[in-house]
């Protein structure tokens, strides 16, 4: 089990949050192509190294975040908040 | 009183003697004992079958290496499978039973695979019974009984665990010197220590070897040290604690047994406790495992490892034979001689492989006793057990040569040399290196918060031991923030020099034929196996490992594995870090399911939640139902009545009178802010700006991919905050996902989302005198359609309590819902029945709400299966066509618009007889699987309104083949029931009634 540096709250059990995957990816424009949205639902990389990606503190402050981990050793490098004023390195 | 126990000699209790049971007959044993010291001491030499050919096996090891001993333990529901008899404390009354033998341990029908074996090679399985597939089942009985690998019980267990998440410093894994010195730096530097160990006492292998510490008995400075650190305030020792798994940022699991040396747990005690460990630094003190050497007839009963003998010998003065031979390819077996003689064991010869002298030490052990230099056993002889064995010159070339000379005996001590115990380094990612010096695997660097001190090291002798102890302490307690103001002494041992040992990885055979060279004596696998395999063409050690089982039984191959991949590497003609090794992967030994479910079982496994109607539900005669993690009231029994009919009058008030339901678990989001309703426009299908304050709205949300999410219904109660209703189910995701797109997606949107699905009550009144009864409680022209029109919204009071009122239905009656500030939830809801008692009112449950709201055609989960998009349900005009809305994209992909999906439509059953939930719908009566279908039936129910049985279903265009005919197959039930198609709503479709 991990330990999750949210950026409000500090370092808490995984089990109190929940994971959604990439957050480098940005939703596309309505007038953006199909191929785009197509990408943007259904297109993940799946990197052996570090990994930027969404983390919500469900069972805490309830505030989703970005964590930065990698995904071969599980080292948590790092976390910041959706809007990035409130960081923990 | 034991056969083979020295009279004087042990730390074993001798004023304290216990009986226990083992296959049904009595035997005497002291407090302190094993199971297995026990078994030796009465004279047991027989105590199981090996997996494969079923030949007898004996009490090989002492610990958690042993390969052989394996009992069921204990009887009845507390019946435990797979326990080795070396590491279970005897008490009073134990009861164990011998295993992977039937019909007993000495007269054992599989044996006869034994005589077979040329039959049975490695890969039998795999060649023999899975072919042909059709008879695997056949084969799988019969090998299942033959094998036997113990019974696991079949009773509730009737004891308790728990689980425990604990912090500290630096853990210590480990009580052996290296591991009791890393704890003493460590914990005088003021670090907050955790030292385990697996063993019932503290001292590891200096409980069974005697030496000697600052000139003292061993045995001294383990006490002294143990007290010491018991005395500290930052210090926990747990014995019978095995960390098993060494997981992310320093976790370690240790299952901690605290009553298995028991009978059963004192009082309201726990058998076992879990306790999940987050070290900001691990030291691993595992030490090493003694190993065997592969030579013919290695695996009969009286060929046991030479630290083993020595153990037994040391601390519980049982004698394993009359008779030994010591055969070892290092210093260390050495001891084993003194040990045995101490306890009055004659010691034929010690055969050493090695031509040069051991080291003056180990010579001291031997005294007067023959010592071949330069010579190995080449067999054993004895049918059930040793009788003699053949020692032949072993050559610098590996082979051996010459006439054997026999010597009789009957326990040949065996020493391989040592491997360490690397598995929660491993655990941890820790590379391993070859270490050609004790020809084994080794931590090849320190990790940045694991240090690995001692024999797990590689490190054998016991003052480097208790130095990498003491430097691991300090350097973890240092790098946790603690810093040692004085200086500790380190203890002082004599450390003479050892002669190094000779790599010996097998005895070839004199001749050919003659007894087996075990390499796995649990799982069968001998060196010949390993021949076999490599000749078929498994060359890799992982494929090595699964075809011939090596390694892969209970023990995991804790004497065996290298010995496995030295062979390997011998035909592969590389050496052995060529071949590498298997992967470590945790539990290092078995945890028990009830440990790991902890108090999580049963009704503990997920909460039960019940509605602030609960107990007025309960004490008005409800069934109450499982809804999930809910208990809500299925209906109300009336006296004399059928479930049937008792729906049936629920149904029956609500569509001529008026009645109440409790939706307290609906999902309820306050949303506010400035940006509340724009962020409702991009999160809903529909149109949001438009509401004005004081009026409800059905709402639909997608997910990004364009399937439907989840519905409810939103009212605006003011300007900027709105009121969202969830379904049941999805009221946590949908605040999830709303939460999402407002903090990452939209943070420029001024919105702030709530969840208050637990401090509002909810209740629906629907029925055709609703406004009638919401009158008598508001006031009639506060309750007129003028001033709560249908999706009219009205801020009321009730009895004083201020409540909200929302003109919706679910029924497809007149009807409102009344939320509740939780609290008043029962005295309004008492109010509502106390108004309504005029017109007759009554509750009604779940039941009689399912069925009215598939009259009226209503989704509900079973319908928003994930599946289906807004135009599948019939919802396609909602949908924004001008303004982005989550899932708006991708549900406008050609996939999700074509001709042919399926289609939310009623069915009708043509013949009278219910619909079978989940049917498929086929267009041939007889059709059987595999048919091609058109869709499914999601919901049906009897329709007292119809008086028919209907159904709702999605069926491929649907709504284009209204009237036809079609089959509803149920291949589960064996029901087939003819179905009309029809709109999917039965039930005033145009909505008078609600509207009315
Ligand atoms: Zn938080």
């Amino acid at each position: 089990m991990l330990l999750i540096p949210c950026p409000h709250c500090g370092e808490r059990a995984q089990t109190e949050f929940t994971y959604r995957g990439d957050a480098t990816v940005e939703r596309p424009h309505a007038e953006d192509s199909a191929e785009k949205w197509y990408d943007y639902v259904y297109t993940r990389d799946n990197p052996r190294g570090e990994h930027t990606e969404w983390w919500h503190h469900t069972s805490g402050c309830r505030r989703w975040f970005k964590v930065r981990r990698n995904t071969w050793t599980h080292e948590i490098l790092g976390s910041e908040s959706a809007n990035s004023d409130n960081n923990r390195e | 009183m034991n056969s083979h126990r020295h009279p004087v000699g042990g730390t074993i209790n001798r004023g304290h003697s216990i009986t226990f049971r083992f296959d049904g007959r009595t035997y005497s044993a002291y407090e302190g004992d094993t199971l297995a010291s026990a078994l030796l001491a009465n004279g047991v030499r027989i105590v199981g079958r090996s997996f494969k050919y079923h030949r007898p096996r004996g009490i090989f090891g002492m610990g958690v290496e042993e390969p052989s001993s394996m009992v069921q333990l204990r009887s009845g529901p507390r019946s435990e499978p797979n326990v080795r008899a070396t590491e279970v404390e005897v008490f009073d009354g134990l009861e164990a039973f011998s295993q992977h033998c039937w019909p007993s341990v000495n007269l054992d029908f599989g044996a006869v695979i034994n005589f077979a074996s040329p039959i049975f090679p490695s890969g039998f399985y795999y060649k023999t019974f899975m072919w042909p597939a059709s008879k695997w089942m056949f084969y799988e009985r019969f090998i299942r009984k033959a094998a036997g690998l113990g019974k696991s019980a079949i009773e509730r267990d009737p004891d308790s665990y728990s689980k425990f998440y604990q912090f500290c410093d630096v853990l210590v894994v480990g009580a052996g010197p290296a591991g009791l010195s890393a704890a003493l730096s460590a914990a005088r530097a003021g670090a907050t220590v955790v030292l385990v160990d697996e063993n019932g006492q503290t001292g590891g292998r200096l409980n069974f070897d005697d030496a000697a510490v600052d000139g003292k008995p061993a045995q001294e400075w383990v006490y002294q040290s143990t007290e010491k650190l018991k005395l500290m305030p930052n210090v926990e020792v747990l014995c019978r604690t095995t960390a098993f798994g060494f997981y992310d940022q320093n976790l370690v699991g240790a299952l901690e047994r605290i009553a298995d040396h028991q009978r059963e747990p004192d009082g309201r005690e726990d058998r076992q406790k879990l306790r999940m460990i987050r070290a900001k630094q691990v030291v691993l003190a595992t030490g090493a495992i003694e190993r065997s050497i592969p030579f013919s007839g290695n695996d009969k009963p009286g060929v046991m490892l030479a630290s083993a003998v020595r153990g037994y010998a040391n601390r519980f003065a049982v004698r394993c034979g009359k008779k030994a031979v010591v055969f070892t390819n290092n210093d260390s077996a050495y001891a084993t001689v003194s040990a045995l003689k101490s306890v009055g064991v004659t010691v034929a010869a010690v055969i050493d492989c090695r031509l040069a002298s051991p080291g003056e030490s180990a010579l001291k052990h031997i005294g007067n006793t023959p010592l071949k230099q330069g010579f190995a056993i080449s067999r054993v002889r004895g049918l059930r057990r040793v009788k003699s064995v053949e020692v032949s010159r072993f050559q610098d070339n590996g082979e051996v040569i010459g006439s054997a000379e026999t010597l009789t005996c009957d326990l040949v001590c065996v020493s391989g040399g040592w491997t360490p115990t690397v598995h929660l380094f491993s655990h941890a990612q820790g590379k391993l290196n070859f270490d050609e010096e004790i020809g084994a695997f080794v931590p090849r660097e320190q990790l940045g918060s694991v240090q690995v001190a001692g024999s797990a090291n590689g490190s054998m002798s016991l003052g480097a031991c208790l130095r990498q102890g003491y430097d691991a302490g300090s350097v973890s307690s240092m790098k946790a923030g603690h810093k040692s103001e004085q200086k500790a002494k380190v203890p002082q041992v004599d450390d003479s020099p050892e002669t190094p040992m000779q790599l010996l990885w097998q005895v070839p055979k004199v001749r050919r034929g003659g007894a087996k060279r075990f390499v796995d004596i649990q799982n069968d696998v001998t060196v010949e196996d390993i021949e076999l395999a490599f000749s078929e063409g498994y060359v890799s050690v992982e494929h090595l490992k699964r075809y011939t089982t090596l390694g892969m039984g209970t023990d995991q191959g804790r004497t065996s594995n290298i010995n496995g991949l030295a062979n390997l590497a011998r035909l592969r003609e590389t050496d052995i870090p060529s071949v590498g090794h298997t992967t470590f992967r945790p539990p290092y030994t078995p945890v028990s399911m009830g440990a790991l479910a902890g108090g999580d079982f049963g009704t503990h496994l997920s909460p039960v939640r019940r509605t602030p109607l609960h107990d007025w539900h309960q004490s008005n005669r409800a069934e109450m139902q499982n809804s999930g993690i809910w208990k809500r009231p299925f209906f109300y029994v009336k006296t004399g009545e059928q479930v049937r009919d008792a729906i049936i009058r629920e149904t029956r008030q609500v569509r001529e009178k008026v009645g109440i339901v409790d939706v307290s678990t609906l999902g309820k989001i306050e949303v506010q802010g400035r940006d509340a309703a724009e962020f409702l426009e991009r999160v809903y299908i529909n149109r949001w700006k438009s509401l004005p304050v004081g009026r409800c709205r059905y709402g639909l949300m997608l997910r990004e991919d364009g399937f439907v999410f989840d519905d409810g219904t939103t009212t605006r109660v003011a300007e900027n905050e709105y009121y969202m209703t969830t379904t049941t189910a999805n009221a946590g995701p949908v605040l999830e996902h709303l939460e999402f797109y407002a903090q990452t997606i939209w943070p420029e949107l001024h919105v702030h989302l709530t969840s208050i699905s637990d401090q509002w009550a909810g209740m629906a009144l629907a029925g055709p005198d609703s406004r009638n009864v919401l009158g008598a409680l508001i006031g009639e022209s506060e309750a007129a359609n003028e001033n709560l029109p249908y999706m009219g919204y009205l801020a009321a009071r009730i009895e004083g309590v201020a409540v909200r009122i929302f003109r919706v239905s679910f029924s497809g009656e007149l009807g409102y819902e009344i939320h509740i500030p939780s609290k008043f939830a029962q005295q309004v809801w008492q109010a509502v029945l106390e108004a309504g008692q005029e017109w007759d009112i009554a509750p009604y449950g779940m039941e009689a709400m399912t069925v009215m709201r598939i009259e009226k055609g209503h989704v509900v989960a079973a319908e928003l299966d994930g599946r289906t998009t807004a135009a599948d349900l019939g919802f396609e005009r909602m949908m924004k066509k001008d303004v982005d809305f989550v899932g708006k994209r991708l549900a406008e992909r050609d996939a999700l618009v074509s001709a042919g999906r399926k289609q939310l439509v009623g069915v009708v059953s043509l013949s009278g007889r219910p619909i079978p939930k989940g049917a498929q719908i086929v267009a041939e009566q007889d059709a059987r699987p595999p048919a091609t279908t058109k869709g499914h039936v999601t919901s049906s129910c009897y329709s007292p309104l119809m008086d028919k049985e209907i159904g709702l279903a999605l069926i491929a265009d649907g709504r284009q083949i209204y009237g036809k005919e079609l089959y509803a197959a149920s291949p589960l039930t064996g029901r087939t029931v003819p179905v009309e198609i029809a709109h999917h709503i039965f039930v005033d479709p145009k909505g008078e009634r609600t509207r009315g």
